[in-house]
């Protein structure tokens, strides 16, 4: 670490008296190149692997409309859709993960603290067993199922302005609530369709087709960029809602518009992809501890991801010829690389 | 990690008196309970008849159906629920934070991936089987969960030790539902398991696990003065004399007694935990000694009467962990409403 000490911590662009002037932490670039990097290299592998496998230059082909028409339709109508929602709902989960704990203050915040997933799973439940379930229909009840129930729980939680610690209290309760619905209308449905929600509530990629992707990731995107612009003032507001006023930033505005924001983003994804676990609470803190402690939203971006891809490769490879859902693998994978970096941590200290 | 976590809001003083009367009125709403739930059922039995069956007086159908279902029935609900809210209050303190319930040390889900795999692999079934296997599971859990959290450092950090409970409790809750999801047969088992239930039918098995309960929830109990001193922090509690490690492990020992035989019996009871020691703190005020000893009392009330109200509201019976979360979810809320936003 000696080196370290010599070496600029951070970067500035621009000059210090210039108009432009934005410093740039070291670490964060180099961690967020390499998650790129990662990334793009999951991408890649996702393409090439399968029951029909493929060589680097055949994906190119295919991509670029050269190659076979087989080799097209796979690549282009099956692997490329399921492999850009992984790689946006996984950034877009990260960053939901990453605004949900910065304004709880609290690591195991994460969306569901608003209680989404547990709403969007009851929403789904009832589609599946009332109305069957066909995928948009279990799309629209977790939808409407999660932000009624977000609304509930803020609502509730409302007197005279959001208190974090009884923001949580109250989703926990509400979450608890209809956790024990969903667990009795899985143990009075019948064993198919309580197998068809519990896949549901796994969180899966399979069978993934631009139709089904385009409007989620279209709209996670347009989401995430508006988290970027609000990332500064999410990290004044941070330091206390006195702290951020006296900076000239509306705490309860704020407040309300970061929440709004990744509510977006999880409702968004679990429309897709049912509920991913984990990786809304695993990314932030992953990141924070890849960049020294400093939390971004790049960070907790890249990491979930990366984190998504490389679960659904092992999802869909892995244990063939049987297909897992996503989220089973998740939540593993998260859990032994929080592990890792736990004892990492412990070794250092 | 953020460097504020969210804090209960620190209660006020309460007096010893008010604290007093708090702990005898539980006592006396539990004693009622404990009737209650022997008498009230899919067949309603007069208290004198209760009474005489618990004697040994008596052959008629009733007094088979109070010594063979409504006995076991609610001793399970007085011991299970003690033991869910002495863990979670074990678990609060232990880890200063009061979002955390004795799940989050991943016992119940080592408790359901030990059942899991004896039913996907070893095609085990019946409740008496999956005692021990829970149990099992329940125990390496928390010892992993403990390895994790205290690698290499010399005391246990409440952040570090929660994302141990956290990663390794989601490791096994990933590979329990990958299980599953492959083995339809193991799922349509494992579903009603996972529900929870008080309704056992066998006074064996409940006497099977007491003596963990009973012997964690001793040690939880005596561990009230030691748990005040630690929540001061480290520094402070080895100033007044505590020893900070030996009462932590002291006190993950009785959280996995309690947890791990009551869950083994009566399967994964969520909510207890969490709600009763966090209700407690806002009666008799921040005292862990007070705390426990309210918990006690309070947790088999919440469990007994979600129970009995599941027996009378539906001709089927509905679980126990589910009617649970609707009474006090709403108590929840309320308290934290008004209680919790006061300060």
């Amino acid at each position: 670490m000696s080196s370290a000490a010599h070496a600029p911590r951070s970067w500035l662009i621009g000059h210090p008296d210039a108009a432009i002037n934005l410093r740039v932490d070291r670490r964060n670039v180099l961690v967020c190149a390499l998650l790129a990097l990662c990334c793009a290299a999951l991408v890649i592998a996702s393409l090439c692997a399968g029951t029909l496998a493929l060589s680097l230059h055949e994906v190119w082909a295919a991509l670029s409309g050269e190659g076979s028409p087989l080799a097209t339709a796979v690549v282009t109508q099956w692997r490329l859709p399921r492999a850009v929602t992984a790689l946006v709902l996984g950034a877009a989960l990260g960053i939901s993960g990453a605004i949900f704990q910065s304004l709880v203050r609290n690591p195991l915040g994460s969306p569901d603290i608003i209680s989404f997933n547990t709403g969007a799973h009851t929403g789904a439940l009832v589609t599946i067993i009332l109305l069957g379930g066909s995928y948009v229909e279990i799309a629209g009840g977790a939808i409407v199922g999660g932000l009624a129930t977000a609304l509930v729980v803020y609502a509730l939680a409302w007197r005279r302005g959001i208190h974090g610690f009884r923001l949580i209290v109250i989703g926990i309760a509400v979450s608890a609530m209809l956790g024990a619905f969903n667990t009795w209308l899985s143990i009075t449905g019948s064993l198919e369709s309580a197998l068809t929600a519990a896949l549901w509530a796994a969180g899966s990629l399979n069978g993934m087709t631009w139709a089904k992707s385009l409007p989620a990731s279209a709209f996670c995107v347009l989401a995430m960029a508006a988290a970027m612009l609000l990332a500064r003032r999410m990290q004044f507001l941070e330091m206390g809602d006195d702290c951020a006023a006296a900076l000239g930033i509306p705490a309860e505005r704020t407040r309300l518009l970061l929440m709004a924001l990744g509510t977006t983003l999880i409702a968004a994804s679990t429309a897709a992809a049912g509920p991913i676990s984990f990786i809304a609470l695993a990314a932030p803190q992953i990141a924070r501890r890849l960049c020294h402690n400093r939390s971004t939203l790049t960070g907790a971006a890249g990491v979930g991801a990366a984190l998504l891809l490389a679960a659904d490769f092992v999802a869909q490879h892995c244990f063939t010829p049987r297909q897992l859902p996503v989220g089973v693998v998740t939540v593993s994978i998260g859990g032994i690389y929080l592990v890792y970096l736990l004892i990492r941590e412990a070794r250092r200290s | 990690m953020h460097s504020s976590t969210a804090k209960a809001p620190s209660p006020v003083l309460i007096r010893t008196p008010a604290r007093l009367r708090w702990l005898l009125a539980a006592a006396a709403l539990l004693a009622i309970v404990l009737l209650l739930s022997l008498a009230i059922g899919a067949k309603p039995i007069a208290l004198p008849v209760v009474i005489d069956s618990l004697l040994g007086h008596g052959n008629s159908a009733d007094s088979v159906v109070i010594r063979e279902s409504r006995l076991p029935r609610t001793l399970l609900g007085l011991l299970g629920g003690a033991a869910l809210g002495l863990a979670g209050a074990l678990t609060q303190a232990l880890t200063r934070n009061p979002l955390a319930d004795p799940g989050i040390l991943g016992v119940n889900a080592g408790a359901s991936f030990a059942v899991i795999i004896a039913v996907a692999l070893f095609n085990v079934s019946g409740p008496s089987a999956y005692v021990a296997w829970a149990c099992g599971g329940a125990l390496l859990t928390t010892l992993l969960v403990y390895l994790v959290g205290a690698w290499g450092s010399s005391r246990l950090e409440p952040m570090r030790f929660i994302l141990a409970g956290v990663a390794v409790g989601s490791v096994l809750f990933g590979l329990s539902s990958g299980l599953v999801l492959l083995n339809p047969g193991a799922y349509d088992r494992i579903r009603f398991w996972n529900a929870g239930s008080l309704d056992v039918r066998d006074l064996q098995l409940v006497l099977q696990v007491a003596p963990a309960i009973i012997a964690g929830g001793v040690i939880a109990l005596l561990l009230g003065r030691s748990l005040n001193a630690i929540g001061m922090g480290h520094e402070f509690a080895v100033t007044l004399g505590t020893r900070p490690l030996r009462v932590q492990a002291w006190a993950i020992l009785a959280i996995t007694l309690l947890t791990g035989a009551t869950t083994a019996v009566a399967g994964p009871i969520g909510f207890v935990g969490l709600m009763v020691p966090q209700v407690a703190r806002w009666l008799v005020g921040a005292d862990q000694r007070w705390i426990l000893a309210l918990t006690t009392l309070l947790a088999p009330i919440l469990l007994l009467s979600a129970d009995i109200v599941g027996r009378v509201l539906v001709p089927g019976e509905l679980r126990v962990s589910i009617v649970t979360a609707f009474i006090g979810a709403p108590m929840l809320i309320w308290m934290a409403r008004n209680k919790a936003g006061r300060s």
